[in-house]
C-alpha cells in the first residue's frame, strides 16, 4: 500500500510543474504587454513601466522568470489582484467554502437519489420504472444545465415565488462568517429564519448542479448492480435463504458501490465546470463565479492564480478518490 | 478483423458497403436500440434541417420585425401568426434563427470532433507504440490538461485567443483531445503484442504501416464511441461559451448565442429563453442515444449489460 502511495503521489509533481507552466505563459501569451496586463494601470510613465518591468522581472532569461515563479508559487505566493489589490489566494480562499457548500449539497443530493433509483431499476431490470428512470437519466446527463436552471428560475421563482432567484442568502440577515457554510453559519447565529432563508438560495443551484452526477451516478449504479446480481456469491446467499433485502442491500450493494465511489470522484472537475455556470446565473459568490468575472474584468493575475489553485484542489481530490478506492479495492494497489 | 471501423460509415444512413456482413452485423445490433434508432432518426432530420436552412426556414436569420418585438408563439394568445415560435426582443424570427442556429452546433460538432480525433489517434499511436519517454511526455502533459476543469480551460484560452466561434472550437477540440489519446494508447498497446502484428513486422511493414494500417482499424471501437460522446459534449460546451459570452457572437444564431441575449427577458417572455434550450436538449439527446447503440453494436464487452 504505502509503495502504491508512493507511485500515485510521484504523479502529481511532474503534473504540478505542468499546471504551472500552463499558468505562467497564460499571462505571456495574452494579447497586450504583460506588463500592463500585470499591472493593471494605464498610462504608465517609462520610469514607473521600467520599475515594474524590475519587479514582475519580465528583464530576466525566461527560464530564470519560471523558477522564480514557481518559488513563489510553492511558498503560497499566488500573485496580487489587479481590482482589489489583495492577494489571490485570500481571495480564492474566502470564496471556496461558497462553491465547497453548494458542491456538497449537489453530490448529497446526487448520491441520495441516484444510489436507491439505480438500485431499484437493476432490481427490477426491464420494468417501467427501469426504462422511465433510464430514460430520465440519459436526459438529465444530455442537459445544458445553463438553460436548465433558467428555466427552473421561471418556474419555481417566477411563477410559483417559492425560491429566490440569486445570492446566498436574503440580505435581511448579517452574521460573521464562522466556518464559511452558510448553512452552519446561519444555525451558529441563531436568528430566527435564516436558516430557512439559507436553504432557500441553496435549493435551485443544488439540484441544477447536481443533475448530471445525478444521471451519471443512477446509470453508474445500475450498470453495476446488474454486474454483481449475477455473480456466483449473489447465487449463494439467495440459497442460503437471505432475505432479499439483505442480498441486495448488503451483498450486492457493497461491491456494486466500488466503480461508483470512483465515478462519484471523477464528477470532481466536472462539478467545478458546472459551478461555473451555476455560480454565474444564480449570482453564487463562489470561486466558479469569481473567475469567470476575473475573466471579463481582465484582472488577469487573479485568473492565473485561480487557474493554479483551481487544478490543485482537482488534483488532490483525485488523489484521495485513487487512494480510498486502493483502499476498498487492494487489487487495484498491484495491477497499477 | 480489420475491419471493425467499418460500420461507422454507414451509420449516417444504410448505403451500399463492400461488405454487407458485416454492416448487417452492426445493423442488427444497432437496431435492436430503438433509442439509437429514434435518436439517428432525430439527427439525420437535424443535419436536413441545417444543410436545407435557407430553403426550410421562413425569414432570414437576422431579419428584424420592428413591429413586433417578443410577439408570443402562434397558439398563444396576442399572436402573429407568421412567427409560429415567436419573436425575440429585437423582432427577429425564433423558428429561423433556431434552423441557422443548427448548422452552427454542428458545424462545431464536427469540426471539434476531427479536431481531436486526428490529434488523438497520432498522439495516442505514438505514445503507445514507442512507450519509453515519448510516452511518458505525451502522457504527463494529458495529465495536466486534465487536471483543469474542461470548461475553464476552454474559457482561459479563449481569454487568451480571443472571443469568437473559431476560437471556441479549437479550444473545446485541446480540451477534448485528453480522452482520444488515452483511449487510443490504451487500445494500441493492447493490441501491439498481437500475433498479427508481429508477422506484419517480420513480413517486413514499416513502423508507420504497422502503426495506421495494422493497429489502428482494430482500435477503432472505442474511439467511435468516444467521438460520439464528445461530438454531444462539444456542443454543449460551445453554447455554454456562448452563453457565458466567450463563444460565437451576436448576432450570430447560435443556441447558446441566442440564450445568453434572451437572458433578461426571461419573466417575461418564456418562449425566447425555452426554445434555444429546447433545441439544444434535443440534438444532445439525440446524439447521446446515437452514442449508446454505437457502443452497444461495436464493443462485444459492454454488449449484454
Amino acid at each position: 500500500m504505502f509503495g502504491f502511495l508512493l507511485r500515485r503521489v510521484g504523479l502529481v509533481i511532474p503534473t504540478f510543474i505542468g499546471v504551472s507552466l500552463v499558468a505562467f505563459f497564460f499571462i505571456r501569451l495574452l494579447p497586450g504587454d504583460p506588463i500592463l496586463l500585470m499591472a493593471g494601470e494605464r498610462g504608465l510613465s517609462p520610469e514607473r513601466y521600467a520599475e515594474l518591468l524590475t519587479r514582475f522581472g519580465f528583464d530576466r532569461p525566461i527560464w530564470e522568470q519560471y523558477l522564480g515563479y514557481l518559488g513563489a508559487l510553492v511558498q503560497g505566493d499566488f500573485g496580487t489582484s489587479i481590482v482589489t489589490k489583495k492577494p489571490v489566494m485570500d481571495e480564492f480562499f474566502a470564496l471556496f467554502p461558497a462553491t465547497v457548500e453548494l458542491s456538497i449539497c449537489a453530490i448529497l443530493f446526487a448520491v441520495v437519489l441516484g444510489i436507491p433509483a439505480g438500485v431499484i431499476a437493476a432490481v427490477k431490470r426491464g420494468s417501467g420504472f427501469d426504462h422511465g428512470l433510464m430514460a430520465t437519466a440519459l436526459v438529465g446527463y444530455s442537459m445544458p444545465i445553463f438553460w436548465w436552471a433558467l428555466l427552473l428560475i421561471i418556474v419555481f421563482s417566477g411563477i410559483l415565488q417559492w425560491t429566490p432567484v440569486s445570492g446566498r442568502i436574503s440580505l435581511l440577515y448579517f452574521f460573521p462568517s464562522v466556518t464559511g457554510f452558510m448553512l452552519i453559519d446561519s444555525l451558529i447565529s441563531g436568528q430566527k429564519g435564516a436558516f430557512a432563508s439559507a436553504a432557500s438560495h441553496l435549493i435551485l443551484p443544488t439540484i441544477v448542479l447536481g443533475t448530471i452526477p445525478l444521471a451519471v451516478i443512477a446509470r453508474q449504479t445500475r450498470s453495476a448492480m446488474l454486474e454483481v446480481l449475477s455473480e456466483d456469491y449473489i447465487r449463494t446467499a439467495r440459497a442460503k435463504g437471505l432475505s432479499p433485502f439483505r442480498v441486495v442491500g448488503v451483498h450486492a450493494l457493497r461491491n456494486a458501490l466500488i466503480p461508483v465511489v470512483t465515478t462519484i470522484g471523477l464528477q470532481v472537475g466536472t462539478l467545478i465546470a458546472g459551478a461555473i455556470l451555476t455560480e454565474t446565473i444564480f449570482s453564487w459568490p463562489g470561486i466558479g463565479k469569481w473567475m469567470v468575472d476575473s475573466i471579463f474584468r481582465r484582472d488577469y493575475p487573479s485568473v492565473q492564480g485561480g487557474l493554479v489553485l483551481i487544478a490543485v484542489m482537482v488534483m488532490i481530490v483525485n488523489l484521495i478518490v485513487d487512494m480510498l478506492y486502493g483502499l476498498i479495492n487492494p487489487k487495484i494497489r498491484y495491477t497499477r | 478483423m480489420t475491419d471493425i471501423a467499418r460500420p461507422q460509415a454507414p451509420a449516417a444512413g444504410p448505403k451500399p458497403v463492400e461488405r454487407p456482413g458485416r454492416f448487417q452485423e452492426f445493423w442488427r445490433y444497432f437496431s435492436e436500440n430503438r433509442g439509437a434508432v429514434a435518436g439517428l432518426v432525430v439527427f439525420v432530420f437535424l443535419v436536413a434541417i441545417a444543410l436545407a436552412a435557407p430553403l426550410v426556414a421562413p425569414f432570414h436569420p437576422d431579419e428584424q420585425f420592428r413591429d413586433r418585438l417578443l410577439s408570443p408563439p402562434a397558439w398563444t394568445e396576442g399572436a402573429d401568426s407568421r412567427f409560429l415560435l415567436g419573436t425575440d426582443a429585437v423582432g427577429r424570427d425564433i423558428l429561423s434563427r433556431l434552423i441557422f442556429g443548427a448548422r452552427f452546433s454542428l458545424f462545431i460538432g464536427v469540426v471539434v470532433v476531427t479536431i481531436s480525433l486526428v490529434g488523438g489517434i497520432v498522439l495516442g499511436l505514438v505514445a503507445g507504440f514507442f512507450r519509453g519517454w515519448v510516452d511518458t511526455v505525451i502522457m504527463r502533459v494529458m495529465d495536466v490538461l486534465l487536471a483543469f476543469p474542461s470548461l475553464l480551460l476552454a474559457l482561459v484560452l479563449v481569454a487568451i485567443l480571443g472571443p469568437g466561434l473559431m476560437n471556441a472550437m479549437i479550444a473545446i477540440a485541446l480540451v477534448a483531445q485528453p480522452h482520444y489519446v488515452r483511449l487510443t494508447r490504451a487500445a494500441v498497446m493492447s493490441e501491439r503484442g498481437r500475433d498479427y502484428v508481429t508477422s506484419a513486422r517480420v513480413a517486413g511493414a514499416g513502423k508507420l504501416r504497422l502503426m495506421f494500417i495494422t493497429i489502428l482499424p482494430n482500435c477503432m471501437a472505442p474511439l467511435i464511441v468516444q467521438a460520439a460522446l464528445s461530438f454531444s459534449n462539444a456542443i454543449l460546451d460551445a453554447a455554454a461559451l456562448g452563453f457565458l459570452g466567450m463563444g460565437a457572437q451576436p448576432p450570430t444564431p447560435e443556441w447558446g448565442t441566442m440564450l445568453a441575449e434572451a437572458r433578461e427577458f426571461i419573466l417575461r417572455a418564456w418562449w425566447v429563453v425555452t426554445f434555444p434550450g429546447l433545441a439544444i436538449l434535443i440534438t444532445v439527446l439525440a446524439i447521446n442515444l446515437m452514442g449508446d447503440g454505437l457502443r452497444d453494436a461495436l464493443d462485444p464487452k459492454l454488449k449484454r449489460s
